[in-house]
């Protein structure tokens, strides 16, 4: 390999442009709207994947409302980036994303999950407009990423594609195939993002099957690898942007590596014992809009 | 099967149990390579189309495509996932993409991401399956007896089984402006070319019938197709005259022209290369259940088992699909 492009790429990631206060203050204000829009879907619904919509808000709202290109008004507009939720049960969270992104409507993030509603609660592509693929049976994803970012370098398109992640998915093999198969290719307009939440259907990831050293696997698959505070707006920002700056048609595909805490945001499900399907009592809901503004506006303030 | 014990006696001549064997008879009409030749001549006019594979270009025709267009071939490696992921992936931008590996690796490992990345979106995606049925002697490992049982169940996509060149050269374009996901049984190689003298053009979801007959109908797909005519041919020197309806589409199925043959008072003979269980006999059946047509119809399929290894003719007549086996198969029905 190119040592001397690695080695340049390296020094990137030591020295980050610091992203402005203003855009780390744009980006925690999107984060904020996106866990109290998937508040209130879960209160509709009495339960849902709210600790990962909590937990991942951070990594949505940076994509959305940072870094990626498209058109509110026109979502299947040819030249946009594309993003894609392989874990499709993080739909509330991705609606709530689509809902402050414009493309979907703040008033139908109701229906979440209700009979003939555009917002099923594993994400479909054929149901939403913005929903890339249709995610869930996990370790798709970056499959179709791959397939998506030949096919866009193929006819000369410079969109870049995120395919978005969680560290259950790094058990399934597929995952490594498709790892493989982007350095292969050198799929350098791909990113990865994956949310390392640390729990998985059956407790935590390191008890159902170990994924670390994370880092490692990923470097060793070819990928230029950043891991990060995934609920750091300002760390994600400044790996996004030295995603961005090594991004190519032709080179590294890249990979950020987020670790998140379920129900983040949120004091009353941040302590709770965390579980992938989190029970949410009815007179709770209340308490967790009250807790997240109160965390937010403080931090804001501070 | 010890060689030990009969070292000293001269052992006779063994059949090879070939990889990949032809089921060409000596001195039949071949063409090479139609399914790569096809998609180069498809891709020359549609410059959507794009190929890719699972380490088995060569093994599969592809490599005719790659030669001629590297920049439109995507190698994938030995990753079926990945393989079927991309071709999504490709379809999600506009491509064409015709996606090859053996049968059993498409129908068996690779299901889901066929099922939930092409077939849930109904994209263009385009599997172009080697080995189907008994066209290999390497065993269950290899041999895709049950593909199209497997296939069967997910919705949108299109199931074509076809003869021989004929049949693949004009499929081929066909497959890539249909909407939707296919799957193609490919036969490759140095291929049959059989229907060529029936006046026959593909079209696909149309059964056609390329021989008329008074005491039997054949309704065949694939490879037995090839072995039906030949089989209709002998049966008429035992005054025994067969008629011949070929349905290289398997779903959608043409109900309709099936079930116009098989409402007579003619013996009717179903024969595939695959399983008895979920192939062309049961899609036969059930249109005819369905219709309300109270009809015996009398199958010429692979057995309900893992099929033994062994040399492809050997196999062949072990299993039923041979022309001797199908004649011996009628005459009996009719005594």
């Amino acid at each position: 390999m190119t040592t001397t492009k690695e080695a340049q790429l390296t020094a990137t990631l030591e020295t980050p442009s610091a992203p402005t206060n203003e855009r780390v203050g744009s980006v925690s204000a999107a984060a904020y709207r996106i866990r109290h829009h998937a508040l209130n879907m879960g209160e509709v619904q009495g339960q849902g994947y709210v600790g990962q919509a909590l937990g991942a808000a951070d990594m949505l709202a940076t994509v959305y409302s940072d870094q990626l290109n498209y058109r509110a008004e026109d979502p299947e507009w040819e030249a946009r980036d594309r993003f894609l939720l392989s874990t499709g049960h993080y739909a509330i969270g991705h609606y709530a994303a689509l809902a402050e992104a414009g493309i979907v409507p703040i008033s139908e993030l109701e229906t979440y999950g209700s009979d003939d509603s555009r917002l099923p609660m594993s994400g479909m592509s054929t149901y939403t407009p913005g929903m890339e693929i249709s995610g869930g049976s996990l370790g798709h994803g970056l499959t179709i990423a791959v397939g998506m970012a030949l096919g866009l370098r193929y006819q000369g398109s410079d969109a870049r594609i995120y395919n978005f992640l969680s560290d259950g998915e790094l058990d399934e093999g597929s995952t490594w195939e498709a790892a493989m198969g982007a350095h292969h290719h050198q799929l350098g307009n791909l990113t990865a993002m994956v949310d390392i939440n640390a729990l998985q259907a059956d407790g935590k990831t390191d008890t159902v099957l170990r994924t670390e050293p994370v880092t490692e696997k990923w470097e060793s698959f070819g990928w230029y690898t950043q891991r990060v505070d995934g609920n750091d707006v300002g760390a994600l920002l400044a790996a996004f942007d030295n995603a961005a700056a090594q991004a190519a048609a032709v080179g590294r595909p890249s990979v950020i590596l987020c670790d998140t805490k379920v129900g983040r945001g949120v004091t009353l499900l941040e302590e709770r014992e965390k579980a992938h399907f989190m029970r949410i009592e009815e007179h709770e809901w209340q308490t967790c809009r009250e807790q997240l503004t109160a965390g937010y506006e403080g931090k804001a303030s501070a | 099967m010890s060689t030990t014990a009969t070292a000293a006696v001269p052992k006779p001549k063994l059949k090879t149990s070939a990889m990949i064997a032809s089921f060409a008879d000596p001195g039949q009409k071949t063409a090479p390579a139609p399914f790569g030749h096809a998609l180069v001549k498809a891709a020359q006019e549609n410059d959507k189309i794009v190929g890719l594979t699972a380490d088995l270009g060569k093994y599969t025709d592809m490599h005719i495509f790659a030669q001629a267009f590297p920049e439109r071939f995507f190698q994938m490696g030995m990753a079926e996932q990945l393989l079927f992921g991309a071709a999504a992936g490709l379809a999600e931008t506009g491509l064409i993409p015709f996606a090859s590996t053996y049968s059993v690796f498409a129908a068996r490992r690779a299901y889901d991401f066929l099922c939930l990345d092409s077939a849930e979106p109904n994209l263009n995606v385009n599997i172009v399956g080697g080995l189907p049925g008994l066209t290999t002697g390497y065993g269950p490992s290899h041999q895709a007896t049950e593909d199209m049982a497997i296939f069967r169940g997910m919705p949108n996509l299109t199931i074509v089984d076809p003869c021989d060149s004929i049949d693949i050269e004009q499929a081929v374009p066909q497959l890539a402006a249909s909407e939707g996901p296919t799957y193609l049984r490919l036969l490759r190689g140095n291929v049959p070319t059989v229907l060529d003298e029936y006046g026959y053009t593909f079209e696909l979801g149309k059964a056609k019938v390329l021989r008329g007959g008074n005491d039997v109908v054949f309704i065949s797909s694939g490879l037995m197709t090839m072995r039906a005519l030949q089989a209709a041919k002998a049966l008429a020197e035992h005054n025994v005259d067969v008629a011949v309806v070929h349905t290289p589409t398997i779903k959608p199925f043409d109900a309709a022209t099936v079930l116009a043959e098989i409402n007579t008072d003619r013996l009717a003979v179903t024969l595939e290369n695959h399983s008895v269980i979920g192939g062309l006999f049961e899609t036969v059946a059930s249109a005819v259940v369905t219709a309300g047509l109270g009809k015996r119809v009398v199958p010429v399929a692979l057995p309900d088992q893992f099929l033994d290894a062994g040399a492809l003719p050997t196999l062949h007549d072990r299993y039923g699909l041979t022309v001797q086996k199908i004649m011996a198969k009628v005459l009996a029905e009719l005594k």
